[in-house]
């Protein structure tokens, strides 16, 4: 199962090679780790995306992390109410004919054409890897010269549902 | 007015360096016995040692595993962080082993290691390796000092994190430019660990629960692993375990946690340990363990480890509760917070008087056993006439291998800190420096390092040590031409191919010892021991003693891999 898990740590030297290593040793999946400052001076935020068999494993992904001494809080929000993005620059071939039937089929996805070139184009698109996903598959007949993904980078909603049953995201398939 | 200098008195007071901030440092750690070997890259730190020779007593040994692992024995016995100083390069990397057995074994270490100057670092300077990738994954924690303002706190860091919470080893690394180069006199320690915090004293809802379970068992055993002998709780358990008429069993590493002769002792549990152990384990409806781990070594096959109990699990680092066995009552506390909390909650329990009659009937019929012949020695009479001899009190060290399994099983101890051995990354070279810091550690005590004819040479170059320093180990040699361990596994499960495993050749170990001007001695039959015994003992000063022993004998009874506590073999017939 597919799990989101936050770590909030001090930015020291070499804390994102600790991070990595552990999951590395203790043989978890990542399937994308994002890292970046955040609102706080020298402190970083670390998004991941990991595949773990059960619930044991999870609870030991998180119990690692957080017996890293530079790291100070943990979070499983997969089943949370949380905004989560993914940004991914695609290239795809196009001549100019069909760049009017791309712009068609990016628009309802909100993506945007941020290069052009004689025989290319680059499109920006944000949003939660399902949309991106889609995305990607009606540009997949155009011909994908370049894909390049950030990974998951997401955090709580600024209003937390008092029922506890939220129905688990559909986020991650 | 001129001062006139007194002769020989140096007036230019030299300026202050990282090295001597260091030197610094480890006085107000209050330490006493380093053990390290010089190199380049920590030059200025050795010439500030000898600027504050009085402070310290440095052991130089012959190898850097030799100082790491005497490091480690120095920890084990007396509880305080072992102090290791090692250059850049191969002397760092000779530290590895080391400081991933302190790992495994929760033992305290704080390791200094020489690093090439910030201005090359990153350019494969001469003897620059990356010290913090390398020792990442094996350390509690690790710190490159990038400005000297930092040395003095981040040594009072290392030493907290060593040996607070579950004690480990913590490198740090220092540039040679940050050692040498002049500093201010002084700079701020605070520090300030939001990220490590550990939990030390449980939570009463979990004791409760644990008191309410303990209520209704009508097979309760207690497993004691290290953590009660690093938690000092020893006599808390003890007197919890009386109280309640609890049997106890301890892991290779819980050994003394609680006293091995004491009628409610099942003795070792694991792929060695006793029937009455390991048959306990399986049979019983509650299991408390306190302060182990669960290793592979000691549960043997996960599907078969108490599959009727209900387990509580009280350990200091809360992810080893529920790692390799589901947990009901976890209990995240130091080991002696959780006993003193529950001497409080736990009512006087039920007896249990048809668990203790079968345990105690296991404990009778199926004792650990081997067959003793007419004149040649086995190694099991053989510890079993050192433990008579010392009173069952000496620190006693192995090296890793048979003779490590047969110094587990007849060695009874009874006391905490008083056997020092490699558990989870079963080191052999471990067990003779071990010895010496343990010596070290206690210079008045009788100190005992049994180890095996094959791992004694991965580190005997620590023999100049004993005889530079005086120091009295007993080195006994359990020689049995083989590396043991190997040849008993390639008899049992490779059809007799042994392949690598006898040793033909061995060198005169006590030729040897002779060398390094220290009394050696062979022994080949019993009567042989018998008489030597006072010699060795009595003697007030280092002996090697080559015990020779017969090659067969296997470690009995035992957990086949892959098998279950219930499936062991070689048990007393
Ligand atoms: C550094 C290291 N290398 C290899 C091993 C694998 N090993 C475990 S026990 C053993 C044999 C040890 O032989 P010896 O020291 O003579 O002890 P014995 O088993 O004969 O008592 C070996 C090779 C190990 N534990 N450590
Ligand atoms: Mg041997």
């Amino acid at each position: 199962m597919k799990r989101i898990i936050t770590a909030t740590v001090q930015n020291r030297s070499g804390v994102l090679n600790r991070v990595t290593g552990l999951l590395q040793k203790r043989q978890f999946n990542i399937e994308s780790i994002t890292v970046g400052r955040t609102e706080v001076e020298g402190i970083s935020k670390m998004t991941f995306v990991v595949d773990v068999e059960d619930n044991q494993k999870l609870e030991q992904v998180t119990k690692q992390l957080n017996k890293q001494i530079d790291v100070l809080k943990v979070s499983d929000i997969t089943d949370k109410a949380i905004v989560a993005r993914e940004l991914a620059l695609i290239k795809v071939v196009s001549t100019g004919q069909l760049r009017n039937e791309i712009q068609g089929i990016i628009e309802p996805f909100r993506a945007s054409i941020i290069d052009v070139s004689r025989d290319s184009l680059s499109i920006q698109v944000t949003g939660k890897p399902d949309k991106i996903e889609a995305l990607i598959d009606l540009l997949r007949p155009y011909g994908i010269k370049e894909l390049a993904r950030t990974g998951l980078t997401a955090f709580l909603r600024g209003q937390q549902p008092q029922v506890t049953e939220l129905t688990s995201y559909s986020l991650l398939k | 007015m001129k001062v006139e200098a007194k002769p020989g008195y140096e007036t230019k007071t030299q300026p202050k360096t990282g090295a001597d901030l260091l030197v610094e440092a480890l006085i107000n750690e209050d330490v006493k016995t380093i053990f390290g070997y010089p190199g380049g890259a920590v030059l200025p730190i050795y010439d500030a040692l000898y600027r504050a020779k009085d402070a310290f007593n440095h052991i130089l040994t012959r190898h850097e595993q030799g100082a790491i692992h005497a490091a480690e024995g120095f920890a084990r016995v007396s509880g305080k962080p072992g102090v290791v100083i090692g250059t850049s390069g191969p002397g760092a990397t000779n530290l590895v082993t080391g400081i991933a057995d302190a790992m495994m074994d929760s033992i305290p270490l704080v390791v200094f290691t020489g690093q090439v100057a910030r201005s090359v670092i990153g350019t494969d300077a001469f003897q620059e390796s990356d010290v913090i990738g390398i020792t990442t994954p094996i350390t509690k924690h690790n710190y490159q000092v990038q400005d000297v303002s930092d040395l003095p706190r981040i040594v009072k860091e290392a030493f907290h994190i060593a040996s607070t919470g579950r004690p480990g080893p913590v490198v740090v690394d220092i540039p040679k430019d940050i050692s040498a180069n002049p500093c201010e006199d002084s700079y701020d320690t605070d520090f300030h660990l939001p990220g490590y915090q550990p939990t030390t004293k449980p939570n009463p809802l979990q004791i409760k629960k644990l008191a309410d379970s303990l209520a209704k068992a009508k097979k309760p055993v207690i497993l004691a692993g290290a953590g009660v002998i690093i938690s000092k709780a020893s006599l808390e358990l003890r007197e919890f375990a009386e109280k309640h008429q609890l049997p106890v069993t301890t892991t290779l590493l819980g050994l003394g946690g609680f006293p091995g002769q004491h009628e409610l002792s099942l003795g070792m549990a694991g792929m060695h340990g006793t029937y009455a152990a390991n048959t306990a384990l399986y049979e019983c409806d509650l299991l408390i363990n306190i302060g182990a781990r669960f290793d592979d070594r000691l549960t043997g096959n996960l599907a078969h480890f108490a599959p009727f109990a209900t387990v509580a699990h009280i350990d200091i680092d809360p992810a080893e509760i529920g790692k390799n066995v589901t947990t009901h009552i976890p209990i995240v506390s130091d080991a002696k917070e959780a006993l003193k909390s529950m001497e409080h909650h736990v009512k006087q329990s039920p007896e249990h008087k048809d668990w203790f009659d079968m345990l105690n009937k296991y404990k009778e019929e199926y004792p650990l056993w081997y067959k003793k012949p007419e004149e040649a020695m086995v190694p099991q009479w053989l510890l079993k006439q050192i433990h008579a001899k010392t009173n069952g009190d000496a620190i006693v060290t192995t090296d890793v291998g048979q003779h490590q399994m047969w110094t587990a099983q007849y060695y009874t101890f009874d006391r905490p800190n008083r056997w020092v051995t490699s558990g989870g990354l079963g080191t052999m070279g471990f067990g003779f420096p071990a010895a010496i810091g343990a010596q070290l550690a206690f210079p008045e005590e009788t100190v005992v390092a049994v180890v095996g004819d094959g791992g004694f040479q991965m580190t005997l170059q620590e023999l100049s040590v004993l005889q530079e320093r005086g120091l009295p180990v007993k080195v006994i040699i359990v020689n049995n031409g083989a590396l043991g361990m190997v040849r008993q596994w390639q008899e049992a499960f490779y059809e007799k191919r042994y392949s690598e495993s006898i040793i033909e050749i061995q060198p005169d170990f006590v030729k040897l010892a002779e060398a390094y001007e220290i009394k050696g001695l062979r022994i080949d039959s019993q009567e042989q021991l018998v008489n030597a015994l006072p010699e060795i003992f009595d003697y007030d000063g280092p002996v090697v003693v080559d015990c020779r022993v017969l090659q067969q004998e296997n470690v009995y009874p035992m957990i086949a891999p892959g098998k279950g506590l219930h499936e062991m073999i070689g048990v007393k017939p």
